[in-house]
């Protein structure tokens, strides 16, 4: 345990940073710490910069002032140390489930008999097995998004960043989805930054939410919801807590929805 | 198409044109028009003759040098124009407007700049092919989806990995069709050099045949040349379908 100020160790810190697009300011003097081996969401109505936020620790956007730390690292350029969940899934379309799952190990360096032992075994651990030589197009959008998920987790990278990863699939695949992140979140030992702007599904999945505030962006509260974490992802859904902090993120996000 | 319940072959429509033209030249109504079948016994005669075999060769090998450097020019220029903004606006105006331009005007330039023998043929051939795949290979690039590239650079793909692995093969459909139409235009290429700048191969066949009013042999050449650049065209059209799966999904 790294101890700064206090006793939590922080894997990924943002700190002050500062972000225009022309004229727009995306995101002002905008502080956040991320817990190691905890999953943090960045939640917030669309437009408040989130992804932008994402994407600057991911390394693929440069901050315009400001310090992003993964590891105590200053982020400069994307690394080995954390894999990117893409929205649209940006699997490759000419390559079958195997090679896309592999393929950020291939971009790597990884010999080819190596990396596709570890992508077998990602595949099988996300419920794909018997799907390796299908194509992206022949899949559903969520055995898609279960695709990119596998391909994160072959890299072994101790930080994950999601970008609304499940915005684009259906209902029930997506709650099927909320359940097997819960599992992930206790079973890899890593930390997980999770963008969305569903509020249940960021009560359901975070051990912190971070809300952020639109126009321009600032963090304006952190919330932990504590109390249910333990219980099984059944009868979370009915936890007087998870309603409660539902409400209560709802209520303030609502003057910011037209 | 059906008739009568059975699938006709594609390119059926041909047989009916040929009956109509044997009739046409049966009936002795234009000398332009000798019968098919005539002109095919005389490309028999004249298919294994040195002379034509000879333009052939001259042919063959000016249009494949021709239209291969305008490939391996054409494909790395369209994707580069593609990725970058600045070589984009440096070159966009120059190849629309060789792409437009009547080419065919520039070869006496040509002439004067590299002479009057095969090197200018190669090169008009060239210039005809290149424009085209160039302009493809930048709109297959143009439309990749961000993230690819995004996803690419987060998993620390070098320059070299991001054009070989994710550019080239996100924009090969268009570069494929553009490969396609820039050998269509590559024939052209090639028949108008060899008829401009030195009389030699197909071209002086049919400068030969022509102008001796050979009908027969005139039409036995353009039917192979047609046959030739009608099969290329439709190999890589047949390449093209390969990629049609996600050509739609990118």
């Amino acid at each position: 345990m790294n101890n700064n100020t206090n006793s939590v160790d922080y894997a990924v810190t943002v700190r002050n940073v500062y972000k225009n697009y022309g004229d727009v300011e995306a995101l002002r003097d905008l502080s956040l710490d991320f817990p190691r081996g905890q999953l943090t969401s960045v939640l917030g109505p669309s437009g408040c910069g989130k992804t932008t936020l994402l994407k600057i620790i991911a390394g693929l956007l440069p901050a315009d002032s400001g310090e992003v730390t993964v590891n105590g690292q200053p982020v400069t350029r994307p690394g080995a140390d954390r894999a990117f969940v893409f929205q649209d899934f940006a699997l490759l379309p000419w390559a079958n489930v195997l090679r896309n799952v592999a393929f950020g190990l291939e971009l790597r360096g990884v010999a080819k008999s190596e990396r596709e032992a570890i992508a077998e075994k990602y595949i099988g651990e996300v419920g794909l097995k018997g799907f390796e030589n299908s194509y992206p197009h022949e899949l559903s959008g969520g055995m898609r998004q279960r695709v990119g998920l596998a391909r994160a987790l072959c890299v072994d990278a101790q930080v994950l960043l999601m970008d609304e990863p499940f915005s684009a699939v259906d209902e029930q695949t997506r709650r099927k989805f909320q359940e097997d992140l819960l599992n992930l979140v206790k079973n890899e030992s890593k930390t997980f930054i999770f963008v969305t702007h569903s509020i249940e599904e960021a009560v359901y999945v975070s051990d912190q939410v971070a809300i952020l505030l639109p126009r321009p962006s600032r963090v304006s509260e952190i919330i932990k919801p504590e109390g249910f974490r333990h219980k099984d992802a059944n009868s979370i859904r009915r936890d007087p807590e998870y309603l409660d902090i539902v409400d209560r993120i709802w209520a303030s996000l609502r003057t910011y929805v037209e | 198409m059906k008739i009568f319940g059975y699938q006709l072959p594609s390119m059926s429509s041909l047989i009916l044109w040929g009956i109509l033209w044997e009739m046409v030249g049966q009936f002795e109504l234009t000398f332009f028009l000798p019968p098919l079948s005539a002109i095919f016994s005389t490309l028999m005669e004249i298919g294994t003759t040195k002379v034509f075999l000879k333009a052939l060769a001259d042919t063959g090998y000016a249009f494949f040098v021709g239209t291969f450097s305008a490939i391996a020019i054409g494909i790395p220029v369209g994707i580069l124009m593609g990725k970058n903004r600045l070589i984009d606006e440096l070159l966009l105006p120059w190849v629309n407007m060789f792409l437009s331009a009547p080419l065919t005007a520039l070869v006496p330039v040509l002439m004067v700049l590299f002479g009057f023998g095969m090197k200018s043929i190669i090169i008009t051939t060239a210039l005809f092919a290149i424009w085209i795949i160039v302009l493809n290979a930048r709109a297959g690039v143009m439309q990749i989806n961000r993230s690819l590239i995004e996803m690419a650079h987060s998993f620390g793909a070098s320059p070299k990995d991001a054009f070989l692995k994710i550019y080239f093969w996100a924009a090969l459909p268009e570069i494929l069709s553009g490969v396609r139409i820039g050998f269509i235009r590559g024939v052209k290429g090639v028949i108008i050099g060899q008829l401009l700048i030195s009389v030699v191969g197909f071209g002086a066949l049919f400068e030969l045949y022509s102008s001796n009013f050979l009908m027969k042999h005139f039409w036995a050449v353009l039917i192979v040349l047609f046959t030739i650049s009608f099969t290329i065209a439709e190999f890589l059209a047949h390449l093209e379908r390969k990629v049609e799966y996600y050509a739609a999904r990118r």
